[in-house]
């Protein structure tokens, strides 16, 4: 959906607009651009500056000096390694799992409920009601679901398929189910708007060459909805990096299960370590900048961008 | 043949058992708006109407409700002007700098929400800005104006630039051209970028979290309250706010669906 949405192929103006309308277009883009220039560039730029800062001479807490110390840098990557790690794991977890859920759930709603518009309509309307209700409190819904002396849990237990003395809250299963759970929308709707455009006639013609349902879904389904796929998995991987109220100790997670996002919050709005917070920030959206450059560049598909 | 029909049922099932999941927590937290609970809200101890009947009777909900809605409200109404204009210029007008403009779109839906919220902070940090309703504001209309963007840019896609010709053919200026042709054919785009926007800002935890000070909205007040455990008036909000966006959703979908009807015959 939204990566799409940015292709350069939409861009349809006719030349005499093009000639005379320079002032308009300025007029409708300054505001806008002036704003993300000042409230997403220059955040980013104040955060590098800031994890480059050292700790204050007068020694008073919370207090930095400008500097170029790269110390935050080492300190972070060599500290936080297990959080690094374990976030980009978890991701890469949640996103394939919600991946395997939401592609069938697509299918299902793009391909198979389209002779009837309004039940389709319908059940799109339930994948998106997640978005309705605060996110917190479904994750606490699934924190109370899922505790260690919950019906299911019992029921698990009783029928011997659950230890007795097994717990799940705290566990990296705990954090990833959650995971997955909250960001199932973000992958189910760039999968659906891809289905519901795939064109019907060119599955009959690939059974009609002899093609096995495999083979045409190998074949045809999949490379024709390979930027629902793509925008799908990069809207779910990519907030879920950076998420900490799953891996929270209030909510899903434990001390054992922390992400990055978990010591940003606690370096930033506890032990007042800003460098330090900020550094790690960067180290996460560089990794993740690297990591899109190349999953894009493989799936050779640079022109979304 | 049987084996074929049954075939044809395993997508259906999968798909049912999809949306259950997906429907599981919401339905809990409704439910839970009516337990009868004393302090935290974990066990079931029985049905009772009291919590939403009496909803603002435990300290900070209605207050943070009042916060999140106004919040909500205006960075709604800043990132749908801004962003509407950025999506009409992508649209119907040619110029050099449109990779450029694309990218800086695109990065801060590819930004995790903790890095924007550290940044925003960080920025509000050095520049000595005391945090409050302020820096929530324009830390939310940051976040929401890159999905105006692609939401109203969808619907100018579909717009026939001939109407507007037609318009300045019959000798409508500027103006006019805009508020009586471009701007109701839009409309239902605009409206749709709105109520999304108006949903990222009102969930929205992380962000505001790092940049709010002592201002307190809704999600932050479940987020802090999650530690001893959310009273049940937290899902009297949470579920008052689902039905009410459901029922609107539903209603337009079905009242959508009539008119094509009536149409067709």
């Amino acid at each position: 959906m939204a990566f799409a949405a940015f292709s350069p192929s939409a861009a349809k103006a006719t030349g005499s607009q093009a000639k005379s309308s320079s002032r308009v277009v300025l007029a409708l883009l300054l505001p806008g651009m002036l704003y993300l220039g000042m409230f997403f560039l220059i955040p980013l730029v104040s955060l590098i500056i800031t994890s480059l800062e050292t700790p204050s001479a007068t020694g008073a807490f919370g207090m930095y000096d400008y500097a170029f110390d790269v110390s935050s840098y080492i300190d972070v990557t060599t500290r936080y390694l297990p959080q690094i790690l374990r976030s980009f794991g978890y991701a890469f977890l949640a996103t394939f799992f919600a991946l395997v859920i939401s592609y069938p759930l697509a299918y299902f709603i793009g391909v198979r409920l389209r002779p009837r518009p309004l039940i389709q309509k319908l059940t799109l309307t339930l994948v998106i009601a997640p978005f309705f209700i605060s996110f917190l409190l479904r994750t606490i819904a699934w924190k109370q679901l899922l505790s260690d002396d919950s019906a299911v849990l019992n029921f698990l237990r009783s029928i011997h398929l659950w230890g007795e003395h097994q717990y799940f809250l705290g566990t990296p299963a705990a954090v990833v189910w959650g995971l997955t759970y909250n960001f199932i929308p973000f992958m189910t709707l760039p999968l659906y708007t891809s289905l519901e455009r795939l064109d019907l006639r060119l599955l009959e013609a690939a059974s009609d060459l002899y093609a096995n349902p495999l083979a045409t879904f190998r074949k045809v389904t999949l490379p024709l909805t390979l930027p629902g796929v793509i925008s799908g998995t990069l809207l779910t991987f990519i907030p879920i990096t950076g998420d900490y109220v799953n891996a929270s100790r209030d909510f899903l997670g434990s001390s054992k299960t922390s992400m990055i996002g978990n010591m940003v919050e606690a370096d930033f709005l506890q032990n007042a370590d800003y460098p330090a917070a900020s550094a790690l920030s960067a180290v996460l959206m560089a990794v993740i900048l690297v990591l899109v450059g190349v999953y894009v560049k493989r799936t050779g598909t640079e022109d979304l961008l | 043949m049987k084996s074929l029909k049954l075939g044809r049922l395993v997508l259906p099932l999968y798909s049912v058992i999809a949306l259950v999941y997906l429907l599981i927590p919401i339905v809990y937290t409704i439910v839970f708006s009516f337990n009868n609970s004393t302090r935290s809200n974990t066990v079931w101890q029985g049905f009772t109407l009291n919590k939403w009947l009496h909803v603002c009777d435990r300290p900070g909900i209605c207050e943070s409700l009042g916060n999140s809605l106004i919040i909500g409200a205006v960075a709604t109404i800043v990132a749908t002007i801004l962003g509407t204009a950025i999506a009409i210029a992508l649209v119907r007008y040619q110029f050099r700098a449109r990779s450029l403009v694309s990218l800086s779109l695109f990065l801060p839906m590819a930004t995790p929400e903790v890095v924007m919220g550290a940044g925003l902070a960080a920025l509000f940090f050095n520049m000595g800005a005391e945090q409050g309703y302020l820096t929530i504001i324009l830390s939310h209309v940051m976040f929401c104006l890159s999905f105006v963007v692609v939401t109203v840019k969808a619907r100018v896609q579909t717009l026939d630039p001939v109407l507007e010709e037609a318009a300045r053919d019959l000798y409508a200026n500027p103006a006019q051209v805009f508020w009586r042709i471009t701007f109701p054919l839009l409309l239902p785009g605009i409206i749709s970028a709105a109520l999304l926007s108006f949903a990222l800002s009102f969930d929205d935890f992380i962000i505001t979290y790092f940049n709010s000070g002592p201002i307190d909205t809704f999600p932050k007040v479940v987020y802090i309250a999650a530690a001893k455990g959310v009273p049940a008036e937290a899902n009297v909000v949470a579920s008052a706010v689902f039905l009410l966006a459901f029922v609107i959703v539903i209603g337009t979908q079905v009242a959508s669906n009539l008119r094509a009807k009536r149409l067709a015959k």
